[in-house]
């Protein structure tokens, strides 16, 4: 047996840009064993419940995460109004679905650009990101903000979006589909690429059931599971299906993602089609008692609310179980007995969200 | 500022930060605001960087670890908080692991307010931050000279 010896991976590493230490066991040049220290992005703002009003707490619950900022304001406010008995008008929920699925694409979008960035092909870690940029300009066009638009509120959203602007959505996501389908096949069909993601980081479907791997992670390993399938929101009138691949390396989670990106482009045309008219939000009277799990399909997979509410106006407590946190372990899983040079491939293909994980 | 007399090197560090202002660090070096065409390069090494970028508040966890990376850059350096987090606290001010802005920790040389900050404001921090560097580097320069002058150091003094 060879000398073990631990390298320092994080918190400030260049293919991260969020802190996470991991301590790497080395034989040679395999990695026997990962040891994780977090803490470094801990604000503890589940806390923040006590100092702030239950309908100001909706800014600092999109505060989260800067990445999937709009989905965590949703899942709290759709905790609060199911607690509170609000009904959401449709064109709300079609409105907050449509930027849901905005969201996604442009997470997943910043993802692969990240992945290139970690494997060293670094135009096409350029592309992608210039492609993001449309749909953040869609954000802006509609929100106001690039990426954290508090547009979310409890009873509904704050903006509504006229025809024109929806057309015009669509008819970008068109032209975006073409340039996005060049971009993918290098993904997809590069043989550099293929090298580095074929057969790496193997999770079979029974590890993932058993370490409780969650979004694409999972549905890379073969299980179909898909919170928008629960019909929250505007998705319990539209049509799509789980995207799932078996094979439960790198490759296949990349590939969900890339078939993810055009589900939701997808998705959003069907939103556009059928949105009705009418109100976008409801007033409310009243302070919320009872309590409440709420869950949702983020970017990286299922994120839970859970909100306990007293009948005053601060909340007693509000827990968000993050995707990212419960894909630690399946991390940990994966990077027993890789290469040294695999781990930063490993590390992305969780998608990794620090902030979320330790919110 | 007419022209860059040099091509600053940063390094970006997060704090607590949300990701937020981190993509949109990101965005900057990324074709649509492409400050690279500057000269302005990411690097992840604190010896070769003259700008350190922090976004986020500091907590009782990442606080030696901004403290480290900012004693490992050489001299002269520039330090810019982005965000409105790492200017004071901002919405996590009152949070219980929250410390509060990076000066609690380190010198900050230039604020860029904004949660999440734009590209267009911390590209502007950055050239601020510029100015400064050149203050500094001719104001360590100076120092240095008048060192040299105070205490001249010949062979034969050193025997």
């Amino acid at each position: 047996m060879s000398k073990r010896s631990i390298v320092p991976f994080g918190p400030q590493h260049p293919v991260l840009p969020e802190p996470i230490h991991l301590d790497l066991v080395l034989e040679d040049e395999k990695v026997v064993e990962a040891i994780p220290s977090i803490g470094f992005v801990h604000r503890g703002l589940e806390k923040l419940v006590e100092k702030k009003e239950f309908t100001e707490y909706v800014y600092v619950a999109e505060r989260i995460c800067g990445i999937c900022s709009f989905m965590h304001g949703m899942g709290y406010c759709q905790a609060v109004e199911n607690i509170m008995d609000i009904k959401v008008p449709d064109r709300a929920e079609y409105l907050r679905t449509l930027w849901a699925e905005l969201s996604r694409i442009h997470s997943h979008l910043m993802w692969l650009g990240l992945l290139a960035d970690a494997f060293g092909f670094e135009s096409l870690f350029m592309h992608c990101w210039r492609l993001r940029e449309q749909i953040l300009d869609i954000f802006e066009t509609t929100t106001g903000g690039r990426v954290i638009f508090s547009v979310c509120k409890i009873g509904g959203v704050r903006k509504d979006i006229d025809k024109d602007t929806l057309k015009g959505i669509v008819t970008i996501l068109d032209k975006m589909q073409k340039e996005l389908k060049e971009l993918t096949d290098v993904f997809i069909e590069d043989y550099s690429v293929q090298h580095r993601l074929v057969g790496v980081g193997v999770l079979t479907k029974q590890e993932a059931h058993d370490v409780g791997a969650v979004g694409p992670m999972m549905r890379a390993s073969g299980i179909a599971q898909d919170m928008r399938m629960l019909g929250y929101a505007a998705y319990k009138y539209l049509d799509f299906e789980p995207v799932v691949e078996n094979d439960g390396d790198c490759y296949a989670r990349t590939l969900v993602r890339i078939r993810e990106i055009y589900q939701s482009m997808n998705l959003i045309r069907q939103c556009v089609e059928k949105m009705p008219e009418g109100e976008i939000e409801e007033k409310f009277k009243g302070m919320p008692q009872g309590e409440r799990y709420e869950r949702l399909e983020q970017p990286r997979g299922e994120v839970i609310y859970y909100v306990k509410a007293n009948g005053t106006k601060f909340l007693d407590r509000v827990r968000v179980r993050t995707p990212t946190f419960t894909n630690v372990p399946a991390l940990l899983k994966v990077l027993q007995g890789c290469e040294l040079a695999d781990v930063p491939m490993m590390v992305l293909t969780i998608d990794p969200c620090i902030s979320c994980t330790e919110r | 500022m007419s022209f860059l007399k040099k091509s600053p090197w940063i390094i970006h560090y997060d704090g607590t930060s949300c990701n937020g202002c981190d993509i949109e660090v990101l965005a900057c070096l990324t074709p649509l605001y492409d400050v690279e065409r500057f000269g302005v390069v990411n690097t992840g090494n604190p010896k070769h960087a003259d700008i350190l970028l922090i976004t986020g508040s500091v907590n009782e966890q990442n606080k030696d670890v901004v403290w480290q990376i900012f004693n490992q850059m050489a001299n002269p350096k520039v330090v810019v908080a982005v965000g409105i987090c790492a200017t004071s606290g901002g919405i996590f001010a009152e949070c219980y692991n929250v410390m509060g802005g990076v000066d609690k920790i380190i010198p900050v040389d230039v604020y860029v307010p904004g949660c999440a900050a734009r590209p267009e404001s911390i590209i502007d921090g950055v050239v601020k931050a510029l100015d400064i560097l050149e203050e500094k580097r001719v104001a360590l320069a100076r120092r240095r000279r008048k060192a040299r002058k105070a205490r001249p150091v010949s062979l034969t003094n050193l025997f």
